[in-house]
């Protein structure tokens, strides 16, 4: 074996694994940039979530910017934090892979979610009962989703 | 010698009678149901609450008011794999043609109309204490929502639990309708009906023993998930630790207290429970806070 031969096999050997790590990095940081969005939502609704269950003061104004936050998230272009190959089967993700083989059918549900978050951006600054009335469609607009796509493996 | 094999033979019969007598399909008497009359929006109630539409719509149906029982999804479990049958008010394909007492059978004994025995996929072990009159409620409910010509498809159970006779002395041994726990307030007294009778909580959230009946002593204390990988979360109080303010509202909106969204099958039934009164979800909470 000639020493040009060795150092294109090692360059070329590199360039491959350099590539699965790119791959895996791109798939890696892509699950957590929607978990961060996952967060996001969690806290705004947990803002909420909170006043409705008494656990904290009604205030309209805090209520109104949880609500257009939620709203304002619900509206990102969300196709590049879902790169094929982020499904449970292939990725440390609860993502089932029917999210990428029923399209359709998550862009409908991502439009209902946008719907109901658009109902309490509306409802959120108009009175506890007000919010409080736009939380169970909300919350169902989530289970949409949950239901069908997501892993539950508590 | 002779006269021995003829006592044998005659214990033989008597043995067999005597099995088949206790263990044939029990019936509830003829007046069981009588002197009651169904609601339509009382037996709406008793419908979410028992999560009938969960299992009873088609895979992936979206949720609906009026759902349409066809039947089809398929549960697979350690004994085989179970489909959910056709229930809408088809008289041919469906329960069109059952009487308020055949829906009485069925849920609270386990009896299907021509006298076979159900297996226990079938949650009767828990809706055998559903009152009488919550019955012909459902009963006229389901005969208000859609008709649907979807043949029910056969169960695929293994050897030998596809033997239905087998069930009678599972039954006898694992199926009655007494309390699972004590409750002391009205209000958990109504919980503890939500959950051990129409809810069917325990079916999922308490592990099984070796027959598949459940293990009373270890009561909604998680389980293991019969039709996939992972596990029932528990329920109780102490390993939970949520407030009882805490469940009323997950029921009422899926949201965890991390604000995390019921996913899975709870999905399906938080929509149900969704459409309960307050009154009501407060009362499952309150039961469940209650729990050792």
């Amino acid at each position: 074996m000639n020493r040009t031969f060795r150092i294109i096999t090692i360059t070329i050997s590199l360039v491959l694994t350099g590539s699965v790590i790119h791959a895996d990095g791109h798939i890696d940081a892509a699950i957590k940039a929607r978990q961060a969005q996952m967060q996001l939502y969690a806290f705004n609704l947990g803002t909420l979530g909170s006043m409705a269950k008494g656990q904290a003061e009604y205030d309209a104004t805090v209520a109104t910017t949880a609500a257009s936050n939620l709203a304002a998230l619900s509206m990102l272009d969300q196709s590049l934090i879902w790169p094929k190959g982020s499904d449970s089967g292939s990725a440390k993700s609860n993502a089932k892979i029917e999210i990428w083989t029923n399209f359709p059918d998550i862009m409908n549900k991502g439009k209902a979610m946008a719907d109901a978050a658009l109902l309490m951006k509306a409802a959120a600054g108009g009175g506890l009962d007000s919010m409080r009335g736009a939380m169970g469609p909300l919350g169902a607009s989530c289970g949409g989703c949950h239901k069908v796509y997501k892993e539950t493996r508590n | 010698m002779h006269r021995f094999t003829i006592i044998l033979g005659v214990l033989a019969i008597f043995g067999l009678s005597s099995f088949y007598f206790y263990t044939r399909p029990g019936t509830l008497p003829a007046d069981f149901l009588s002197g009651l009359q169904g609601n339509v929006k009382r037996g709406e109630t008793v419908f979410h609450a028992a999560g009938c539409a969960s299992c009873h719509t088609a895979p992936n149906a979206e949720p609906s008011t009026l759902p349409i029982l066809q039947g089809a999804q398929s549960f697979s479990s350690p004994f085989g794999v179970f489909m959910a049958p056709n229930i809408s008010p088809d008289p041919t394909y469906g329960i069109g043609d059952w009487s308020a007492l055949d829906l009485a059978n069925a849920m609270k004994l386990g009896t299907s109309p021509d006298g076979t025995h159900y297996y226990p996929a079938f949650p009767y072990t828990s809706y055998s204490r559903t009152t009488p009159q919550d019955v012909i409620d459902l009963h006229a409910f389901i005969q208000t929502l859609p008709a649907d010509t979807t043949p029910s498809r056969p169960h695929d159970i293994k050897f030998p639990f596809n033997i239905r006779l087998s069930l009678g002395i599972w039954k006898l041994l694992f199926a009655d309708a007494d309390w699972i726990t004590d409750a002391s307030t009205v209000k958990q007294k109504r919980g503890r009906y939500l959950v051990e009778a129409l809810g069917h909580c325990g079916e999922c959230h308490t592990s099984r023993k070796r027959l598949g009946n459940l293990n009373h002593n270890l009561w909604l204390k998680g389980a293991s998930n019969p039709s996939g990988e992972g596990t029932v979360p528990d329920i109780t109080p102490s390993t939970l630790g949520w407030s009882e303010q805490d469940l009323a509202f997950y029921f009422e909106t899926g949201f965890t207290p991390l604000y995390d969204s019921a996913g899975g099958h709870m999905a399906h039934v938080v929509q149900n429970l969704s459409r309960l009164t307050s009154n009501d979800r407060e009362a499952i909470a309150a039961y469940l806070i209650s729990l050792p």
